[in-house]
């Protein structure tokens, strides 16, 4: 599903990420996990394509494919989805609004019909029911005065909406209380499948409690120190990130 | 002595004013002639006038502008901004002259009167002179606010005709009053100078919408005035939208006196012509009065759009708010010069104003110029400008959803400018406000 082979990327010409390897199969969960500033979420937006991250060496390849040469919405029409640590508020366009277009712009890239907007309210409605969102989060403007754990919540909502190949979630648990985490498993488990592959960005082992990894990595001073099983993770929140600090340094 | 770009506009008094509406009046004839006097003198504003610095007509003075000859031009089609059945009035004026055949008036009522001020110069000429020219002073009243307004007096030397709208006491009119100007010139540019009177007397209440359009592609040159004056309790729902062909001058004038718990509540969408100016001046003379200025525009090329406000609070407890959204793109220049001014009885004054502009290109420019005087001490007033692209990490976003970025951005610029038209009273014409808006993003 995807490659990540000596990754190298700078941000305003400071090296962040030195030499990433990271391989996922279809159907698994890969944990990376790290302290602050240890390039976690540099790895989420060099996979999504924002603009300020510049690759010095390596590749990244998704189902065989060069990622990193594609557009940002060409990846997310391909199936790749960030969770955003700190989803974008864009006031005066409709949740109902954004989502309908996010859809109807990947379907069209596929070459699929786009859904009217009764049948693309009858998806949503359905989606939301099972994330247990309010209805009048669709009404309301992207994200504009959403609490933390609702905003996360909508970015599950388009995540079950979109049906990633490949979702990556950055710090998707920060600030959220344990209700609002739970929500937000509940929604990632409900997507697990053979042919989808997750790449969980957290700060903490707590997240993964309820999404429970194949494999968990620890990302510290832009390289992976180490990797292991879904153990590991407990054993970091026993230990923390103090010795890879040190191994990283 | 007059200046050279205002000397041709001096002759055309001279050929005109045995046709202009109300002739044979003494005091209308002495207020032209009070306006025309002042218009000579002043000439057609340059940057060197402080409030003119940011916009310049030196390309209207290349123009040669000539008069309407009253001919009749032939209207196929209506431009309405309203549904079929929305509206009972709806009052056309073709070059500033009155269309009785095009236009539609409820028969009137105790109480209401709505028709072209030419009509009313006949019928009722002493009504009319209570009010002309007394809101907006064109001729004398030196170092009354807000000074020197040259094109204003132009426009009382010349003026055609206009809405004419007078409602008594507590009457109120349900259905928004649609007054459609239409200039037509093909080769030989046209001037005109079309003028509007709407008095409100206490507690009546009603909704104009202005539309000003092209016919022919010619160019033009629409030098409009309007005085309002809303007595005590009075509310007015004025919209405007001015969609003018790219090449035309458009220049409107309003003032409105605001009285006690009364309300002025105004937005224009402005989105054609090559200039155009709009310049509101608001007097809060009555404890509780309180006005809405408000404004979005969509410009590019080479278009220039001015957007002039003046908010004076005379007396205490008066309010104002103002919300100005703009989106540039290409060469296109806007300006924005907002003046809040606090006399020194009106003490909780309550005054904010922002101007929110958007720069899709490097090129676009807008010039702000927020001025507050206050002269109370117990005072609530604000001003804000931001001026600035995209935002990115809302473009990121989008697309990073798959929405590819022509698109992602379309749909940020239609969000910005839809904020400003959800105030909007009349629910009839938000559609066509709403359409004006893709429409002008459909031809990026």
């Amino acid at each position: 599903m995807l490659e990540i082979k000596n990754l190298h990327v700078t941000v305003e010409d400071k090296e962040i990420l030195k030499g990433i390897d990271l391989t996922i199969m279809p159907g698994e969960i890969h944990a990376v996990m790290g302290p602050n500033g240890s390039g976690k979420s540099t790895l989420a937006y060099i996979m999504t394509g924002r603009e300020g991250y510049e690759v010095t060496e390596g590749e990244v390849l998704y189902q065989g494919r060069d990622l990193l040469a594609m557009a940002p919405e060409e990846r997310a029409a391909e199936g790749v989805f960030l969770a955003f640590q700190y989803p974008v508020e864009i006031p005066g366009v409709p949740n109902t609004t954004f989502l309908k277009e996010a859809v109807n712009a990947q379907r069209r890239h596929r070459g699929e019909d786009e859904l009217d907007a009764m049948q693309f309210l009858k998806v949503v409605r359905q989606k939301v029911k099972e994330l247990g969102i309010a209805d009048e989060m669709l009404k309301r403007a992207v994200n504009v005065g959403f609490s933390g754990g609702e905003k996360k919540r909508n970015e599950m909502l388009q995540m079950a909406l979109l049906e990633p190949r490949l979702a990556v979630l950055d710090e998707t648990d920060s600030g959220l209380d344990i209700d609002a985490l739970k929500a937000v498993a509940d929604g990632v488990n409900a997507l697990r499948a053979p042919d989808r592959s997750m790449l969980v960005i957290t700060h903490y082992q707590r997240l993964l409690d309820y999404i429970v990894p194949d494999k968990v990595h620890v990302l510290a001073g832009g390289r992976i120190v180490r990797s292991g099983g879904k153990d590991l993770a407990r054993e970091l929140e026993r230990t923390g990130y103090a010795e890879f600090a040190t191994v990283a340094a | 002595m007059t200046t050279a770009g205002a000397q041709p506009f001096v002759e055309q008094y001279g050929a005109l004013k045995g046709a202009l509406p109300g002739v044979g009046l003494p005091w209308l004839a002495e207020l032209r002639e009070a306006g025309l006097a002042r218009f000579a003198s002043l000439g057609l504003p340059t940057p060197r006038d402080e409030s003119w610095k940011y916009t310049n007509l030196r390309p209207l003075e290349k123009v040669a502008f000539g008069t309407p000859n009253g001919e009749a031009v032939s209207i196929d089609r209506l431009p309405s901004l309203l549904p079929a059945g929305a509206s009972e009035n709806r009052l056309v004026f073709v070059n500033g002259h009155y269309r009785a055949d095009l236009s539609t008036l409820k028969s009137l009522r105790e109480g209401v009167e709505i028709g072209s001020l030419a009509a009313s110069l006949e019928r009722s000429p002493e009504t009319v002179a209570e009010y002309l020219g007394q809101i907006a002073p064109a001729g004398g009243a030196a170092g009354e606010q807000p000074g020197e307004q040259p094109l204003l007096a132009l426009n009382t030397a010349l003026s055609g005709d206009g809405l004419m709208l007078r409602l008594g006491r507590g009457a109120k009119v349900k259905t928004p009053i649609e007054v459609i100007f239409i200039g037509a010139a093909t080769e030989q540019a046209l001037a005109y100078h079309p003028r509007n009177l709407i008095v409100l007397e206490p507690e009546s209440q009603a909704v104009v919408i202005e539309h000003h359009v092209s016919l022919g592609g010619g160019a033009t040159f629409a030098n409009s005035a309007t005085e309002i004056e809303l007595g005590d309790g009075a509310l007015l729902h004025h919209y405007k939208m001015q969609a003018e062909g790219p090449e035309t001058f458009h220049v409107s004038t309003v003032h409105a006196r605001v009285g006690r718990d009364a309300h002025y509540d105004s937005f224009g969408m402005s989105l054609g012509s090559r200039l155009s100016r709009n310049e509101v001046s608001v007097r809060l003379n009555g404890q509780g009065a309180n006005c809405h200025l408000n404004g979005a525009y969509m410009v590019r090329g080479k278009q220039h759009c001015d957007t002039t406000t003046l908010v004076e609070h005379l007396v205490p407890r008066t309010s104002c708010r103002e919300v100005f959204k703009g989106v540039l793109d290409d060469e296109a220049r806007a300006v924005f010069q907002g003046r809040i001014v606090v006399h020194p009885d009106a003490q909780q004054s309550d005054g904010h104003q922002l101007s929110k502009a958007m720069l899709l290109s490097e090129r676009a420019e807008i010039d702000i110029k927020p001025e507050l005087e206050i002269y109370a001490d117990d005072v609530k007033c604000s001003h804000g400008a931001t001026a600035g692209d995209l935002d990115h990490d809302a473009l990121f976003y989008l697309r990073s959803r798959g929405l590819p970025e022509r698109p992602a951005r379309r749909l940020l610029i239609e969000a910005f400018l839809t904020e400003s038209i959800e105030a909007i009273a009349a629910e009839d014409l938000c559609p066509a406000f709403l359409a004006s808006i893709a429409d002008w993003l459909k031809t990026d």
